[in-house]
């Protein structure tokens, strides 16, 4: 039985070949994409961290995917462009890990964790492996503290709760980075002066959209209680494998061990997914929808479901994927599956965007499915499920009269099917858009609401509690005040 | 059955190729590596197999040991399953969190039944007494809702040697068979290949014709299903099939409910465990937990143990059917069953025919369905048992036009078709009632009926409570031709307006309308409507549909249809269902609506009871 001492490395820092003891490989037989193939190695394992130098002398790192006695398949992580069959390699004999401390807070990196803030690699701290862990199922605490954003379409209609995992499905030219930014900046928990620490990961980002971002967390101080890992448009595809998982490993250490309510925007999934479709394309494996394979949902997973609140531990890790829907589509498999993992979406829509309505939230396909919990009398108001539940219904209904009407003209529409129209056309100017330094208190949210619905008779409020009508109608209100 | 160690070959993820056990079996259980991970065998080559692991691999390499441990996979059975939450290969998930913490640590092995808890143990049979497979040697208390049976497992029979009443521990001896072949030492426990149905008495399958109660109107009502039937749940993410699930697992009136979270999400479990303790049975008023097993396998945990996950499940529930018990088994998603499926299909490189699914997938889900019935079990005293199978089905995109919604619709008898448009607009249950169908109703809405005979209650104070009875499949015919009919008004209407419509179609979208809103929205998180007892259902239909057959006479009188639709009752009626005057407010609102129609009609010099 032969097995080496697992050794615990620092990837931090620039590995060098010569940073690693053991057997140096010559030579390998084949390179294939970002795949590259060694034969005849020994003692190496699964997911093994490999260092490779090629003639350009320059060190790259890679994973193992697939190993056996004769053969051992390694994933390059970083370009490829310049490797050769002749290159030099050593397996370093331990899986992906990274040095976390609090030292971490307002650093940026690379989408392998190298700094480019131009200060030195985190030195001390504990060794993460970026995968994670499943959360055991017990030992999660049910997330039930409303966020507040300050976004009436959220916050009324699709609460975000701390410990949730809600995406945006949006489009390319699309507001999503405003609407981010904004969430980012105004997001906080009712009666709770604690501000979020921020967690940025970026797979694929052009300059300017990660200059964007850096700069709102500058501008709003953010930026000390931020940490930004960035993979941008012109690195290499590959490392966006890896850039989620340490962004999340970063948002666990923060959450569950430093105890702070952290924020993880991911941007952009998509492309995210995009890089793991090349990967499995290069490994031949039989593609499933659209050429992504099959695992798609599983690997998803694996970082959607780290998100959550864990018992004993005072922080939180909330969520916020962003993803371009390809060919704005919602059944696309990347937002397919994503709704099928994530608590709910917010989705934008091209079509309030072209009439200037921001955020272009379209609410019908929106949800949040923790919403629930985090609302109600002792948490927002008593009225805010009724009234979140009848917007829907009058929005549905007012957008139905909308199709109807351009068959048959706004002249055909009955008098209930115009007041949906009304409603819904006030809806979306009034409530779903405002500033995007706007930051409406959930109560103004509620009030807004009110107003609205009051535009449609009242007989029609069925979704609402009697004597909820009573209490917050606008005009028993003004009747009260008499 | 004995130990074997060979040679690991090959790590690909979570699939391993070894070599060096010479009688290695499909479906055997492997130790992988220096932490023993755990793993099943899924192919023979020659000089050599593959293994699927249920753990994470990274680390583990060639040259490490893989050891066959001789056995398949089983399920431990035992008093302590209930009011437990297992992952998929059934480790107790809170020993778990005792001996690893909050995180999911692999190579941990802990027990499904705790063997630190005793159990008192009353024997119901003496020394001496013949017995057989099945047979029920006695029972404990396993929690205060149930009975649990300790019967003799399969293949065993033979004289009681001996039987002891007292505490034990579940793997201590209670009772000694003596059979032809040596003896047997009964346990509280048994173990039980999760792959293999549990057998019952031969022949003894019996007809599907007692309904599962859910207390959910659109289920009992329009598309019910029926105690050992199999329900197919499909729905685009977000159209309510957990919700739904959970509802059925709360509300229905089985005695056991086996919950299987198979690749979902882990706040939804953390949801049921902190919902279910506090939540009562409707019937035995105690915390619905005391009936329930979880289990649990997220989508982040290893994808092959999901597969486990489906089978533990059934196994359990098949083991409580046989103590006599009436189970429901819930499973979101089978789709990621059948997903964990195809990838280890695809490792394998077997051939794909559909979407990378392998050609056995229509098979798989066959056998799975196929464990659901309603049965007389093995032994005595003679007694029926049930499992009720109800899967999720998450198609790709929405679209129920792919391999495994259509291979389970083949075996499931009800299909409630969720939609999305419903759910947008926030109408749930999102069970869109054209697209869906139950294959049990004739039989058990008579069942159903036949059981308010004893509401004497009723019978007494309300009138019309027998014509409710007899009437009851009626009117649900009636519903549901009002509901088709306003469908296809509505795409008229969709062209030319409805305000352009005759009166008496304006009026079957009203009705439909107070049906869809009053009758068929159900909201889960309500007080009063979440659980609707089958006597409220009927009131609330009658209402319905009587004001609907009430008002027709006044359209057809040409009483102008504004009229009917500014009512003020109509509002009060489509609310009714969440009014915590329950069924008393029901039956008056019923006569203020007639009363109300009566007082149109006599404005317009007739009267709407002629026709009775
Ligand atoms: N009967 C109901 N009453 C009230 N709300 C409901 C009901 N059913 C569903 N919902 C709402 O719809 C949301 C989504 O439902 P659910 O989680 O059951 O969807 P799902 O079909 O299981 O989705 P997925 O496939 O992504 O798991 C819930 O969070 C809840 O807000
Ligand atoms: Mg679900």
């Amino acid at each position: 039985m032969v097995s080496r001492p697992r050794r615990s490395i620092k990837l931090t820092s620039k590995l060098r070949l010569e940073d690693i003891q053991g057997e140096v490989y010559r030579g390998v037989s084949e390179i294939k994409g970002s795949l590259v193939f060694v034969r005849d190695v020994k003692d190496v394992t699964y997911d093994e961290v490999v260092i490779m130098r090629g003639p350009d002398n320059i060190d790259r790192m890679g994973r193992v995917l697939d190993v056996s006695h004769e053969l051992a398949i390694v994933q390059v992580l970083g370009s490829t462009s310049d490797l050769q069959t002749d290159m030099a390699l050593k397996f370093t004999g331990t899986t992906f890990k990274i040095p976390v401390s609090d030292q971490v807070l307002g650093r940026m990196f690379n989408g392998l964790y190298r700094p480019v803030d131009g200060l030195p690699p985190l030195a001390s701290g504990d060794v993460r492996e970026t995968d994670g862990t499943p959360i055991n199922p017990i030992a999660r605490i049910q997330p039930n503290n409303f966020i507040q954003t300050g976004i009436s379409a959220i916050d009324g209609m699709l609460s975000l709760v701390r410990g949730q995992k809600l995406p945006i499905f949006t489009e390319s030219g699309l507001p999503h980075n405003r609407l981010a930014a904004q969430i980012a900046r105004q997001a906080t928990v009712r009666g709770e002066k604690e501000e979020f620490a921020l967690v940025f990961g970026a797979m694929g980002l052009k300059r300017d959209d990660a200059t964007f971002f850096v700069d709102q967390f500058r501008n709003s101080g953010a930026i000390e209680k931020s940490v930004v890992i960035l993979n941008l448009a012109e690195d290499p595809a590959v490392e966006r494998l890896l850039t989620p998982r340490i962004a999340l490993t970063v948002a666990e250490y923060l959450a569950f061990d430093l105890e702070l309510h952290v924020l993880v925007i991911l941007d952009d999934m998509t492309l995210y997914c995009e890089a793991l479709r090349e990967l499995s394309a290069a490994k031949e494996e039989v593609p499933g929808r659209a050429g992504y394979p099959g695992y798609l949902y599983s690997d998803l997973a694996t970082i959607y479901e780290r998100a959550g609140i864990v018992s004993g531990r005072k922080g939180s890790l909330t969520q916020m994927p962003i993803l371009t829907m390809p060919g704005g589509d919602i059944r696309h498999p990347i937002p397919d599956l994503t709704g099928y993992i994530t608590e709910g979406q917010v989705f934008l829509d091209r079509d309030l965007y072209l009439r200037g309505i921001y955020p272009p939230i379209n609410v019908l396909p929106s949800l949040s499915r923790l919403m629930r919990s985090g609302i109600g009398s002792s948490k927002t108001r008593d009225d805010h499920r009724d009234v979140a539940d009848q917007l829907y219904d009058a929005y549905a209904r007012g957008i139905r009269a909308r199709d109807l009407a351009k068959i048959v003209g706004e002249l055909g529409l009955n008098e209930r099917e115009k007041k949906f129209l009304e409603f819904s056309e006030a809806f979306e100017k009034l409530f779903v858009g405002q500033g995007d330094s706007e930051n409406r208190p959930v109560e103004e949210t509620l009030d807004r609401a009110w107003d609205l619905l009051a535009k449609i008779p009242e007989a029609e409020l069925v979704r609402i509690h009697e004597e909820l009508i009573a209490k917050y109608h606008p005009h028993h209100r003004a009747n009260t005040r008499e | 059955m004995s130990m074997q160690m060979g040679t690991l070959e090959r790590v690909a993820g979570s699939i391993v190729v070894g070599s060096g056990i010479s009688d290695v079996k499909m479906g055997e259980v492997v130790m992988v590596g220096r932490e023993e991970l755990i793993g099943e065998v899924v192919k023979l080559t020659e000089g050599g197999f593959t293994a699927q692991v249920f753990e994470s691999t990274g680390g583990v390499g060639p040259g490490e040991k893989i050891v066959g441990t001789g056995k398949k996979l089983v399920a431990e059975l035992g008093p302590g399953l209930l009011d437990r939450i297992y992952d998929g290969v059934a480790r107790d998930l809170e020993l778990l969190f005792k001996e690893r913490g909050s995180f999911i640590q692999r190579g941990v092995r802990v027990n499904t039944l705790r063997r630190d808890v005793e159990w008192e143990f009353k024997p119901s049979l003496l020394k001496g007494a013949s017995v057989g497979e099945g047979d029920i040697l006695g029972t404990v208390l396993e929690t205060p809702m149930l009975r649990h049976h300790i019967l003799v497992p399969p293949g065993v029979k033979g004289r009681l040697k001996q039987i002891e009443e007292g505490s034990f521990r579940v793997n201590e001896t209670i009772a000694i068979i003596a059979g032809k072949d040596g003896e047997y030492e009964a346990s509280l426990m048994q173990e039980w290949p999760v792959k293999v149905p549990r057998p019952f008495k031969e022949g003894g399958r019996l007809g599907l014709d007692l309904p599962l109660i859910t207390g959910q109107r659109v289920i009992d009502t329009f598309y019910p299903i029926a105690k050992g039937g199999a329900a197919a749940i499909p729905g685009g993410f977000g159209t309510g099939k957990t919700v739904m699930l959970q509802q059925i697992a709360k509300w229905s009136d089985a005695d056991v409910v086996v919950y299987t979270g198979c690749g979902e999400r882990g706040n939804e479990m953390c949801d049921v465990l902190t919902e279910f303790p506090r939540l009562k049975d409707p019937k035995k008023g105690r915390p619905l937990m005391e009936r329930t097993i979880l289990l649990a396998n997220t989508s982040n945990m290893p994808v092959a143990a999901r597969e486990a996950s489906i089978y533990m499940g059934v196994t359990m529930g098949e083991y409580y059917r046989d103590q006599g018990y009436d189970v429901a088994l819930m499973a979101d998603s089978t789709s990621r069953w059948a997903e964990a499926l195809r990838e280890v299909s695809g490792r394998l490189e077997e051939l794909p025919v559909e979407q990378g699914y392998p050609a056995y997938l229509p098979d798989r889900v066959a056998e799975f369905y196929e464990r659901a019935g309603r049965m007389v079990v093995l032994g005595s005293p003679e007694r029926n048992g049930s499992v009720t199978i109800i899967g999720a089905v998450s198609p790709p995109g929405g679209d129920f036009n792919e391999p495994l919604t259509i291979a389970t619709l083949r075996y499931a008898g009800v299909f409630w078709a969720l939609d999305p448009e419903l759910a947008f607009s926030r109408h749930f249950p999102a069970v869109n009632w054209l697209k869906s169908y139950s294959l049990y109703s004739g039989p058990l809405l008579s069942t159903f009926t036949e059981s308010w005979a004893s509401h004497s209650e009723y019978e007494k104070t309300l009138s019309w409570w027998h014509e409710i009875s007899s009437r009851y499949e009626e009117y649900r015919t009636k519903a549901l031709e009002l509901l088709n009919t306003a469908a296809s008004i509505e795409s008229i209407a969709r062209v030319i307006g409805e305000s352009a419509l005759p009166d008496d179609q304006q009026l079957v979208l009203l009705a439909a309308e107070m049906l869809k809103e009053g009758f068929l929205r159900q909201f889960a998180f309500d007080e009063v409507d979440a659980y609707c007892q089958p006597e409220k259902q009927a009131l609330l239909l009658k209402m319905l549909i009587d004001f609907h057959t009430n008002a027709l006479k006044l359209v057809t009188r040409k009483v102008p249809i504004d009229l009917v639709k500014e009512l003020q009752q109509i509002p009060l009626i489509m609310r009714a269902k969440e009014n915590p005057g329950g069924t008393r407010y029901i039956a008056q609102l019923m006569e203020d609506s007639q009363q109300a129609l009566e007082k149109i009609a006599s404005n317009y010099g007739f009267t709407t009871k002629e026709e009775y």
